[in-house]
């Protein structure tokens, strides 16, 4: 069996579990049972709500420790059903939440861990997983050692979602695993936005996004006229955030808002996988980047291989003539 | 109190990937090295930790000697000492490898807090961190953006994804893997620098082979998921093609 450990927070299934499933269910290719399980407490909706999926059976792992995500928690009730089930291979989405445990998961069963995974094929019978290195500029094909159940973590995007293949109801089994109280070290307080974000990106046509390139604080006020120019709203990736040089709620990317504007204009960001995830779904994606290698071009429909600081202040003048 | 920093040297921002003859991995020799940029955070957040509270930071790094650039740097900024788990075969080794080496050189150091970054940006497996945690017995929290410590307690805030956040409590000693931009990096002073020389950096090395969890098969430049109109010329030129090309063929004008 293929075991996908899904997602799940305040009972509302988080979207990367069908593309985990989905992906699970290529990896299996119809040569073994691909079963769900879902950790937390009072989860029979969820667990409903996946058993829609086509796999052999959810597993609804209840516990009232599991109520709040805590890494020590997940952990033990994970290791608790992969040691029941004894999978081939434990399919997670790539999420923060992922990050967080599954490591310390792989670490405690001994077992190899493959992250932010692209893509599964396979070679001689054996499964290959391709997963990028090096901020993206190499992919590299990679197999895990030792002995079953491997882990993969899949990255978002990666899979779709409505890929993943529906049955006509998968039974239901309630596992309530053994978690002890001694080894539950942290505790977790509700989760909370900064601030309510004063722009929704998630709702503008036209983003203009600026990164490293950039280089400096003043020049914005370029970035700044080149987006209202274009009729659209300025947004930036991590490291213009992180520099304090733009609020963080403009911010693209894993770590800030997701976007799927109709053009998507980057400026002088080179690509990183953290960023593209929040942007590689807009219809119509511009690079303009120094670096003809810069992993963005892989995504854009438009590129251009030139200094910002001429070719932006060239297109305010060209979008400026009407 | 006393806390350790694990650091990374990875390649610079700038480097471009040549593949060596048999495409199983880079050029190294080409390479040029920095500082995994999380983890010059955490490094810069366990200077303000001693700051506060007192006591020493230790820099800890897993690789070849070629390493030592980065922990020499991380000496000027202003850590104290360091532990360098010296093994060539560390260069190229995947997350597991590298904290279980880093394990064994510091279980000796019962340090009260250990840092690093989120993540490396050349493998990028996102799993040092927590791995190491599991391998020293300390509870851990990810992808960290404040750190409080008071009465032998830690009290962190954790990044959610989509601008949402989350506080963590846990005993002492912890281990957390810090998020960029949790803080304003400091940069080496002259004086720092002339400090570092004097420094200790402890080699340790083991006789245990290094023995990754996955294996490289290939590498290869991605292929593109899209076709990308490259548009040439002058700046000028550039831009009057590019939006006339948006307005009558993308129609997003």
């Amino acid at each position: 069996m293929i075991l996908v450990i899904a997602e799940q927070r305040d009972g509302r299934l988080n979207r990367a579990t069908w593309e985990a499933i989905a992906a699970a269910q290529q990896l299996a290719g119809g040569a073994e049972p691909v079963g769900v399980a879902v950790l937390g407490s009072g989860i029979d909706l969820v667990a409903a709500e996946l058993s829609a999926a086509d796999v052999s059976g959810v597993w609804a792992v209840n516990h009232e420790r599991l109520a709040s995500y805590t890494p020590d928690a997940f952990v033990a009730a994970a290791a608790d059903v992969i040691t029941a089930l004894a999978p081939s291979h434990v399919c997670l989405p790539h999420t923060y939440q992922t990050r967080d445990f599954a490591p310390v998961l792989a670490a405690r069963l001994d077992r190899a861990l493959l992250t932010d995974v692209t893509g599964v094929g396979r070679r001689d019978g054996a499964p290959i997983f391709t997963r990028p290195m090096f901020q993206g500029k190499l992919v590299a094909e990679v197999v895990a050692e030792g002995a079953a159940p491997h882990l993969v973590s899949f990255q978002i995007g990666a899979f779709r979602a409505d890929a993943a293949a529906r049955g006509t109801g998968a039974p239901v089994t309630v596992h309530v695993p053994a978690i002890g109280a001694a080894a539950l070290r942290q505790q977790a307080e509700a989760p909370f936005q900064e601030s309510k974000a004063a722009v929704d990106l998630s709702q503008a046509e036209r983003i203009v996004a600026v990164g490293r390139g950039i280089k400096a604080q003043e020049h914005l006020a370029m970035a700044q006229a080149l987006a209202d120019a274009f009729g659209a709203e300025l947004a930036a990736s991590r490291p213009i955030c992180d520099n304090g040089w733009l609020p963080m709620e403009r911010q693209i990317g894993s770590s800030g808002q997701t976007v799927a504007p109709k053009l998507y204009v980057a400026v002088g960001i080179s690509g990183a996988i953290q960023h593209l995830v929040g942007m590689k779904g807009a219809r119509t994606i511009v690079a303009i980047n120094k670096d003809a290698e810069a992993p963005m071009f892989e995504v854009a429909d438009y590129g251009i291989v030139g200094d910002l600081f001429e070719v932006g202040p060239a297109l305010i003048a060209e979008l400026g003539k009407g | 109190m006393k806390i350790a920093v694990c650091i990374k040297q990875v390649p610079t921002r700038e480097w471009q990937p040549r593949l060596n003859d048999d495409r199983t991995w880079v050029r190294d020799a080409e390479i040029s090295y920095e500082m995994n940029e999380p983890d010059a955070y955490a490094l810069e957040e366990a200077l303000r930790l001693k700051e506060k509270h007192g006591g020493e930071v230790v820099v800890v790094s897993a690789g070849p000697s070629r390493v030592q650039q980065v922990i020499r740097e991380a000496l000027a900024r202003g850590a104290d000492r360091a532990i360098h788990a010296q093994d060539d075969a560390l260069g190229r080794a995947d997350a597991w490898a590298a904290a279980s080496a880093v394990a064994e050189a510091v279980r000796l150091e019962q340090f009260d807090i250990v840092l690093t970054g989120l993540q490396s940006d050349d493998q990028g497996h996102a799993q040092f961190g927590p791995v190491l945690a599991e391998r020293l017995g300390m509870p851990h929290s990810t992808i960290i953006m404040e750190v409080q410590i008071a009465a032998g307690s830690l009290r962190v805030k954790r990044e959610l994804e989509g601008g949402w956040f989350q506080y963590l409590s846990m005993p002492l000693p912890a281990l957390l893997t810090i998020q960029s931009g949790i803080n304003q990096l400091r940069y080496a002073t002259l004086k720092g620098i002339m400090a570092a020389k004097k420094k200790e950096i402890r080699v340790v090395t083991t006789a245990a082979p290094v023995t990754s969890r996955q294996r490289v098969l290939s590498l290869s430049v991605p292929q593109k998921s899209k076709q990308t109109a490259m548009i040439t010329g002058s700046p000028a030129d550039a831009a009057k093609e590019l939006v006339r090309r948006l307005r009558e063929e993308a129609r997003v004008l």
